[in-house]
């Protein structure tokens, strides 16, 4: 380059960058490298052992909720698992309940009814400036715990009982014929994708419309329908009974993961519901103009033209939101529901006390979810950025 | 042909009737409340919804509640309604914790410095805007650790950090935060977009690591790992470890914020600088930070409501902050009953609720001025 001709040495300033790098480098390997010596040397002054060993190690304490087998005798390494899995069991709940509230939510809160979108504004203003520990420990403590017992249980019709043992629905058991209405529900999604295709294709020929969404229910309620009156019903449902001083059988919801799952939902809704509103208002009102300029009917134009500009502004934040419910779960700590960070970062490292070892894999575990999570949303903004904007 | 077309109107339209009711509460009722069927029965369930629960809310926070009581007599004995005298009577261990009786006018002095500088910091009208940034940021630190830990040569007698508790820990975990993680968060936001690969490289790291782990592990990380990276004799106070871990993981959000306002500047700011001659910390100092910074106000505001409720977390490594005093004074066996924890607990909420909604409405002002001013 002409331009840096005549300067030399530390004037130039490709020399002095690569110059800073180098003492960056240098600065982080030798502070890495400190810690490193340090930590070694501190733990086996203090007896912390250094490898992975404990992995195979008899954990030797119980967990109230494992998906998997477990046992006061397995491992470490097992209980690590039940608390990944439990960690993923409240993320799996939470995310489409609070989907499905915090859009109801945030199109409350553009509703022309005045009182609803005041209401709908009350809820997103009270929940996001209130800290998520304090709303988790008043559901906790506050609501759950003081629930009547068993014996004075709330019910819904005998159906649903919330007391403070927790929530009680009823658990589907699968019988012979649930195999047949299973067979009936995947012909009804093949029969729905062909009828639509060959709705478009004549739209596209004759430009007449067929009601592609009323043929669709008909084919989901009728095989399914069918198929549970010749074969009968697929599954049957076990209530739960009181016997005793509890109640026994259905479907049991340990108190902990009720508050948990209710207090993320609630938190996040909140969260999600102002995602949504931004997002619709930030579609152009040209759009809707020019939508019935078309002719659309407003339902239409919600669906075709407005919904989709607006998924595009709501699907990051929206993701991140979904990391947020995952990272938040962490907070079960506080509640004693056991997750990945009860179990392991809490009780695994207190037993083992191989502190770098234990919080090494947990957070790998979500920065792993994290990157996943990431990809994926890169992926989605790929495809749906707007084509032939200059960047 | 040429007839089937002629159409010329030979009396006037028909006038509309007046619109029934134009410009009366009744008729915004039928325009907001009642347009259709069911906007009217949404109207009147939520009506009904609100006739059903808000008497009884409002006696249970004012009439129905014990406002003066010595123990939790009173309370076990009224129990629909909220136990105010418990906040009355735990008010001075909830704003200070442990914290010595006779000391406690030095957390007061250093909270109410603390309050004119944010106030001043943050008035858009005030004068002087860069002296009270320099005097919070730099100066207000030094004096608040003076006065909260104590000095022997202002005759200061000491209190451990084991002492201090409640309101005075949010408050301080929350200032000490933002005083060090937007400096540090500024720094790794220039990293994150320099030429430089390794400085880029480096940013980035730390940034999506600390975005893409919980709170709560940095805060176990902080806690547990700390004492072991330094070497025994630097072992830092119980107080000080989460507080570190608190600023890298506010600085790693905070950097997201700057970031995005680096990125919102046109490159003609840059080649302006650049034309002038400026080298580049003249450059970020002078043009590209002074607009970005302002930019994102309202991003770093509600980054800080964020971490202004993550305060609440420190709890997990034994910090007894203002949430864990509440659950500790409710723990009081005298003030044992039923009406403690909901009290307790709805008190907590609006000590919360009043400052992050201030600093919501806040940044929603300063959003507004923004937009007014570069719209042309």
């Amino acid at each position: 380059m002409a331009f840096s001709r005549g300067m030399s040495g530390l004037n130039d300033p490709r020399v002095r960058g690569i110059l800073y790098q180098a003492l960056l480098v240098l600065t982080v390997a030798i502070v890495s490298w400190g810690a490193a010596h340090n930590a070694y040397l501190n733990m086996r002054a203090r007896g912390i052992p250094l490898g992975f060993g404990f992995w195979d190690q008899v954990a030797g304490f119980e967990i109230n909720l494992h998906l998997i087998d477990y046992s006061g005798l397995s491992t470490y390494g097992r209980a690590f698992w039940v608390g990944l899995l439990n960690t993923l069991l409240v993320a799996v709940i939470s995310i489409p309940l609070a989907t499905v509230f915090g859009f109801a939510v945030g199109i409350a809160r553009l509703s022309p009814n005045w009182l609803l979108s005041r209401f709908a504004f009350l809820y997103t203003i009270v929940f996001r400036n209130t800290p998520l520990l304090l709303q988790l420990l008043f559901w906790y403590n506050a609501v759950l715990k003081a629930l009547p017992g068993p014996r004075q249980s709330l019910t819904a019709a005998g159906v649903i009982f919330v007391n403070n043992r927790g929530v009680f629905l009823p658990a589907p058991l699968a019988r012979p014929s649930a195999i047949s209405v299973a067979c009936a529900m995947g012909l009804a999604a093949v029969a729905f994708a062909a009828t639509s295709l060959w709705a478009r294709r004549r739209q596209e020929r004759t430009g007449a419309q067929t009601p592609v969404y009323w043929l669709g229910a008909a084919i989901f309620v009728g095989l399914p329908a069918l198929a549970i009156v010749t074969a009968g019903a697929p599954f049957s449902l076990e209530f739960a009974k009181l016997s005793g001083f509890n109640l026994k059988g259905g479907l049991q919801i340990i108190p902990e993961m009720a508050a948990l799952v209710f207090g993320l939902v609630v938190f996040t809704a909140a969260f999600i519901a102002e995602i949504v509103r931004a997002g619709v208002q930030a579609v152009h009102h040209g759009q809707v103009e020019a939508a019935s300029a078309l002719g659309l009917r407003p339902g239409l134009t919600t669906r075709l033209i407005v919904i989709p500009q607006a998924m595009r502004l709501i699907v990051p934040p929206l993701t991140s939101q979904y990391l947020n419910i995952v990272k938040n779960s962490s907070l079960a700590v506080f509640v004693g529901y056991p997750d990945l960070v009860q179990i392991f970062a809490g009780t695994v490292l207190n037993q083992t006390q191989a502190a770098v070892q234990v919080m090494a894999i947990t957070m790998a575990v979500y920065l792993a979810i994290s990157l996943a999570v990431a990809a994926a949303l890169n992926v989605f903004n790929a495809t749906h950025a707007l084509q032939g904007r200059p960047a | 042909m040429t007839q089937a077309l002629a159409f010329v109107r030979t009396e006037p339209e028909p006038l509309d009737p007046p619109p029934t009711l134009s410009s009366s509460a009744l008729a915004w009722a039928r325009a907001n409340l009642f347009q259709s069927i069911g906007s009217s029965v949404t109207t009147l369930a939520f009506v009904a919804l609100v006739l059903w629960l808000l008497p009884p809310l409002l006696s249970w926070a004012t009439t129905a509640a014990v406002w003066n009581a010595t123990d939790g007599e009173a309370c076990r004995r009224h129990q629909d309604g909220a136990c105010w005298a418990f906040i009355y009577a735990k008010f001075d261990y909830l704003r200070f914790g442990s914290y010595p009786i006779s000391e406690r006018w030095r957390v007061d002095l250093a909270e109410a410095v603390g309050a004119i500088l944010v106030i001043w910091l943050l008035w858009p009208e005030a004068p002087r805007r860069a002296l009270a940034a320099l005097l919070f940021f730099a100066i207000y630190p030094i004096l608040a650790l003076v006065l909260l830990h104590g000095s022997h040569w202002l005759g200061l007698t000491f209190v451990d950090t084991l002492l201090w508790g409640g309101m005075l820990i949010t408050l301080l975990t929350a200032a000490v935060s933002i005083v060090f993680s937007l400096p540090l968060g500024v720094l790794l936001a220039l990293g994150r977009r320099s030429q430089m690969p390794a400085v880029r490289l480096a940013s980035i790291l730390f940034i999506e690591f600390v975005r893409g782990v919980p709170f709560i592990t940095i805060l176990f990380m902080a806690n547990a790992m700390l004492p072991l990276f330094l070497p025994e004799a630097w072992a830092p106070d119980r107080l000080l470890r989460p507080l570190f871990g608190m600023v890298f993981f506010s600085a790693a959000y905070m950097a997201e914020e700057v970031r995005g306002g680096l990125q919102s500047l046109r490159r003609g700011q840059y080649e302006g600088a650049m034309a002038l001659g400026l080298d580049y910390p003249l450059m970020m100092g002078l043009v590209i930070l002074p607009q970005a910074l302002t930019l994102v106000i309202p991003g770093i505001v509600n980054n800080f409501v964020g971490l202004f409720m993550d305060t609440t977390l420190v709890s997990i490594v034994g910090l007894a902050d203002f949430l864990e005093a509440m659950n500790n004074a409710m723990k009081d066996p005298a003030w044992s009953g039923p009406t403690i924890m909901p009290t307790g607990y709805v008190f907590a909420g609006m000590f919360y609720f009043v400052f992050c909604y201030g600093m919501t409405r806040y940044s929603a002002l300063v959003e507004r001025k923004l937009a007014k001013g570069r719209k042309r």
